[in-house]
């Protein structure tokens, strides 16, 4: 009956999992229990430890390897008969084209950034593959449905952007422990060991303009001769002591607010490192990223919150190892959550720099956390998440598309729902992916670069890989491995033009087409001039505009529910699961959003995360019409008790 | 709380975890011991989980042979006589779940769990039973209510599409994460032996139960009356009769599945009258049921557990194991329906045929169901160990059909409001 026809599809479906991690090693394990037999799966992530404790297809002995393949390996030991094809491959390269995408039935996603996730929807949708789409983090979870003409895609619903903070709160006027972990990582850490060409706001001080950073270039250049305690405690002075003490200067920044206070190593450490852990000159294994400060010093636990001596001691040893074992790398440099030598020196910076300001100090454990962007994960979740991925993967390939559900897996119930089933909204009409409609953009087109625009808007906001722009007949820009050197040479120049002096002028009133050939996506872009942007909260200089939400029907009074709706409902995907989103932090704190108001459920979107205590606590209002249990709904079993006919039947109207 | 600090080793595994529970909720999962009878695709998925999230230990027990098709959602060993040939169910169980955290110690205990008393249970955390009758779960559950230290108690049930869980913390202190700090919760569970007396008495103005169901909704024929009706001498039985005490009347009612009629709100009391013996009457959930969800529920619980009944006698009768029936089995179990309804005066249109065949056929299990309620099981039994987030009271139950997971907080006697 029912059962047999179900098994037949899913025997001959040919599916395609991208993402091989959390959701992925569920996901495979039981799309292959419930008898899938033909399963291609793309992941480019090797095994690193701290997967172990949820993606349960890897062991110890497989760090290191491709995900996909030991996935495979370790699947095919239980269900030998099935064929499972790894990819150990960034699902956004050339050869995962629309032509690869067609051979399959369904998409399963487990990704775990926003960028993969919009590229896999467009390949989708441009080659009419439906997509069931995921994503966790901690207790909470989704499943969403995503297929072309009938349900909204992944982007119809702009995505939260990730946070960004004003630079000059980084640079001058932190107030909360992330800003000094910014500062930490994405300016100290960047300036001492990263790229020296890349530009960097570490002396940059919003208010006091450029007079005492004459000579501040010379102070981060190690000596001739220079002994590397001597150096690291030379840069201490300068960014906890002088730049504070400089900073100070300004008696208007300080007016409201408290005000920092200069440190410097001597005071908090007069004398020289001391080590309680035997000699630091010992390289364990003799590999180099296994050298850890914390070792030396002989601090064990990383949930301890170090004092700001022990902070220093941190900082200082951590920084002569960097240059005793670790100097051929220093120059290329990337901060990485899995350097620990970077951790500790990035912990014990943020540390001293809260300290000056105010801030509670963290524990290496926390700020590793924040810097890292590190998502929260659980075994359980990822496998509720897996099994309702499967039961919506069954009902596409029945072509069911009236049961089509999103699933929300909550943290507290709501009206009595952990699993909450909600009916798939219709696209929307005016998503500039699944619609064509063109997109706005404010822009200075007398100050803004073809780099910025290609930067800021292609590349992060429409997430295009492959990028080509166009103004009328003129290719503006391009890229691709097949371009002639004249072409790379002028579109390179292009990039460094500002709009107004491209070869073919984009001034206001300006349609510029952006397409991108491998997700066989286009937009137009209608561009409108404007002189002045708002540094503070505009900090890209453009604005981009038009794709509008969905408007929400009205579709009764809610007098029966509306006060009592309070329900915990997880946020959107887009900010579900993105460990290796390096420019998002998540940010702290709970938002709260009162009772009684309407919201749509693009607004669950906006809703933080409170991480300080553990457990996740996400408190929004959720949408009501779309929810399946409606109050006024009765749903009766009727047909003398077959359960399949569960009549769902609206008394609304 | 003792204050060891995990090890490094840990750190490192957990640490995805430790960020969503936190270092003591990870400490107190490392000193836990969990015991779990009767292997199933459910309990793979369960055991999976609370071995990756780093339990002290797990005791499986099952002491059935291995054969090819033992279970079939199951991912811990490979389809090779060879390689289980002479092992039980939990032997080849634990053998595999060792290698998924070599931090947790796996082992094996030989024999029946109803078999075993008192002191045995002292070692355990928490008891998860499966596989078994309903009698074996009360009495499992009333042994574990006896020994000095709470241990937490849950059984699982997972068929075709459907998948219950049903908990009893007993009596449950923990603290509740509030925005503002945290505040001290205290959770009265009770015991399936009080759902099975709910069932039984019927009226029993102790076990009045305050909720909110629309009269009309549930009942197709309502009779009033001031006195206590005498359910003996009723003159049909119905599949359920509902017996209401509203405004000093008694309201009495049997239960209409067809939900057409006007919305009537009003707070009524809710007594139950089963058909059958008290066996089955905890499987027939009645109690502080939202009408939204009541109407879902009792749909499906009322024809479930009827066919429960049904499955259960057949299997008493026939010497079986619980679960041993097939499609096979279906003229008989047919057979059997018609005489029991005809000795109770009972009316068989209540027990379809039809969702008998599909339960005797869906013996099978659904793989995404399993994996749904294993997690939801696995994360219940962390959140009661750790002492961290709220645990469900006292019902799960998924059906794939709908896709809905519903909690049910069912035979509370306590009628104190509800926590939003
Ligand atoms: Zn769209």
């Amino acid at each position: 009956m029912e059962f047999e026809q179900q098994l037949e599809v899913i025997k001959s479906a040919k599916v395609l999992m991208v993402g091989a991690g959390g959701i992925g090693c569920e996901l495979l394990k039981t799309l292959a229990l419930s008898g899938f037999q033909d399963i291609h799966i793309i992941d480019m992530d090797t095994i690193e430890v701290s997967n172990l404790n949820r993606q349960f297809l890897f062991r110890q002995s497989h760090v290191g390897q491709s995900k996909a393949k030991v996935a495979r390996d370790a699947v095919l030991r239980f269900r030998p008969n099935i064929n499972i094809t790894p990819y150990h491959a960034n699902v956004k390269g050339p050869e995962f084209n629309i032509d690869f995408f067609k051979q399959f039935n369904v998409v399963l996603n487990g990704l775990d950034n926003l960028d993969a996730r919009r590229h896999v929807n467009r390949l989708c949708l441009a080659a009419g593959v439906p997509l069931v789409e995921s994503g966790t983090t901690g207790f909470l979870g989704q499943v969403t449905v995503h297929v072309k003409g009938k349900t909204e895609c992944y982007e119809c619903q702009p995505k939260p952007t990730p946070k960004s903070y004003p630079v000059c709160t980084i640079t001058s006027t932190p107030s909360k422990f992330v800003h000094c972990i910014v500062w930490a990582k994405d300016l100290l850490f960047a300036k001492l060991f990263g790229d020296k060409n890349q530009g960097n706001d570490l002396n940059t001080r919003s208010s006091d303009g450029a007079s005492s950073s004459d000579n501040a270039e010379d102070a981060f250049e190690r000596r001739a001769g220079e002994d590397s305690e001597h150096y690291g405690r030379r840069i201490y002075d300068h960014v906890f002591g002088y730049n504070i003490e400089m900073a100070l200067g300004n008696e208007e920044a300080w007016k409201n607010r408290d005000r920092p206070k200069p440190i410097y190593s001597g005071d908090v450490l007069p004398e020289k490192l001391s080590y309680q852990n035997g000699n630091v000159e010992d390289c364990p294994n003799g590999d180099p990223s296994s050298v850890s400060a914390m070792a030396s010093l002989g601090l064990k636990n990383p949930q301890d919150i170090w004092s700001l001596r022990e902070n220093t001691r941190v900082f200082l040893e951590a920084f002569k190892l960097f240059f005793g074992k670790r100097e051929k790398e220093i120059g290329n440099l990337i901060f990485d959550k899995d350097d620990q030598l970077a951790v500790e020196l990035v912990t014990a910076a943020a540390n001293i720099r809260a300290a000056s300001f105010g801030i509670p100090l963290h524990s290496l454990f926390e700020a590793k956390g924040i810097a890292g962007n590190i998502v929260h994960a659980v075994a359980t979740t990822n496998a509720i998440i897996a099994g309702l991925i499967v039961i919506e993967a069954i009902k596409v390939l029945r072509g069911e598309t009236n049961k089509y559900r999103m699933t929300y897996c909550l943290e507290h119930p709501a009206r009595k729902m952990l699993l909450m089933p909600v009916e798939p909204f219709e696209p929307n009409k005016s998503c500039y992916v699944c619609s064509e409609t063109p997109l706005s953009l404010e822009v200075n087109t007398r100050r803004s670069k073809l780099r910025d625009f290609v930067d800021k808007i292609v590349k992060s906001k429409l997430g295009m890989n492959l990028p080509i722009i166009m103004h009328g007949s003129t290719l503006l820009y391009e890229v691709g491995d097949d371009l002639e050197e004249d072409e790379v040479a002028n579109y390179t120049a292009n990039l460094e033009k500002v709009l107004a002096e491209l070869p073919s002028p984009v001034t206001s009133g300006s349609v510029l087409k952006v397409e991108d050939l491998q997700q066989e996506f286009t937009c137009n872009i209608n561009v409108k001039h404007r002189e002045n942007f708002d540094k503070e909260k505009e900090p890209d200089g453009m604005l981009l505009s038009g794709w509008t939400e969905i408007p929400t029907p009205e579709k009764e009074n809610d007098s029966s529910l509306g006060k009592e709706e309070i329900v915990s409902t997880p946020y959107q995907t887009a900010s579900l699961g993105t460990e290796n989103d390096d420019l998002e932090i998540i940010p702290a704190g709970v938002d709260i959003v009162p009772g009684g108001t309407k919201r749509k459920l693009s607004d669950i979107s906006n809703a933080t995360t409170s991480s300080s205590a553990g457990v996740l606590d996400v408190t929004v209002n959720s949408q009501k019409p779309e929810v399946i249990d409606d109050d006024n709904d009765v749903v009766v079993m009727i047909d003398g008790g077959n359960l399949n006919a569960n009549k769902k039947k609206k008394m609304l109207e | 709380m003792e204050n060891e600090e995990l090890t490094e080793q840990e750190t490192a595994l957990y640490d995805r975890q430790i960020r969503v529970w936190g270092v003591d909720a990870q400490r107190r999962l490392s000193k836990s011991h969990i015991l779990v009878s009767g292997v199933s695709g459910t309990i793979i998925e369960f055991c999976k989980n609370i071995v990756l999230a780093g339990v002290g230990s797990l005791t499986l027990m099952d002491d059935r042979m291995v054969t090819v098709d033992a279970i079939s959602a199951n991912f811990l060993f490979p389809p090779d006589e060879d390689m289980f040939r002479g092992k039980s169910l939990a032997e080849v169980c634990c053998d595999a779940l060792k290698d998924f955290n070599p931090m947790v110690h796996v082992s094996v205990q030989k024999g029946d769990l109803s078999s075993f008393d008192g002191d045995f249970y002292d070692k355990f955390s928490a008891v998860v039973v499966n596989c078994c009758s309903l009698p074996t779960k009360r009495l499992i559950n009333e042994k574990c209510r006896k020994r000095p230290k709470r241990i937490a108690f849950y059984t699982l049930d997972c068929r075709d599409s459907c998948g219950e869980i049903f908990i009893d913390l007993q009596n449950y202190i923990y603290e509740q994460k509030k925005l503002d700090g945290t505040v001290e919760c205290q959770l009265q569970y009770p015991s399936f032996e009080t759902l099975v007396e709910l069932g039984k008495l019927g009226v029993n103005s102790n076990l009045a139960l305050s909720c909110s169901i629309p009269l009309d909704l549930v009942c197709e024929s309502v009779t009033e009356s001031t006195k206590e009706p005498d359910l003996v001498t009723l003159p049909v039985h119905p599949a359920r009769y509902v017996l209401i005490f509203e405004e000093s009347k008694w309201i009495f009612g049997c239960v209409n599945f067809d939900g057409v009629s006007a919305p009537r709100r009003s707070t009524l009391r809710v007594f139950l009258y089963s058909p059958f013996s008290c066996q089955e009457a905890v499987a027939v959930h009645w109690s502080t049921l939202p009408r939204k969800v009541s109407k879902v529920y009792f749909g499906m619980r009322d024809c479930m557990s009827l066919i429960r009944v049904v499955i259960e006698k057949f299997e008493e009768a026939e010497g079986r194991k619980a679960g041993e029936t097939s499609i096979a089995d279906l003229p008989s179990i047919l057979k059997l329906k018609k005489e029991l309804c005809q000795a109770e005066s009972f009316n068989e249109y209540h027990i379809p045929d039809s969702l008998l065949q599909r339960l005797l056929m869906g013996t099978m299990e659904h793989p995404p169901v399993c994996a749904i309620i294993g997690g939801i099981l696995g994360q219940e039994v962390i959140k009661a160990i750790s002492g961290k987030g709220d645990p469900l009271k006292n019902f799960f139950f998924f059906d794939a059909m709908d896709g809905k997971g519903i909690i049910e907080d069912i035979g509370s006697t306590n009628t104190e409001p509800e926590q939003p």
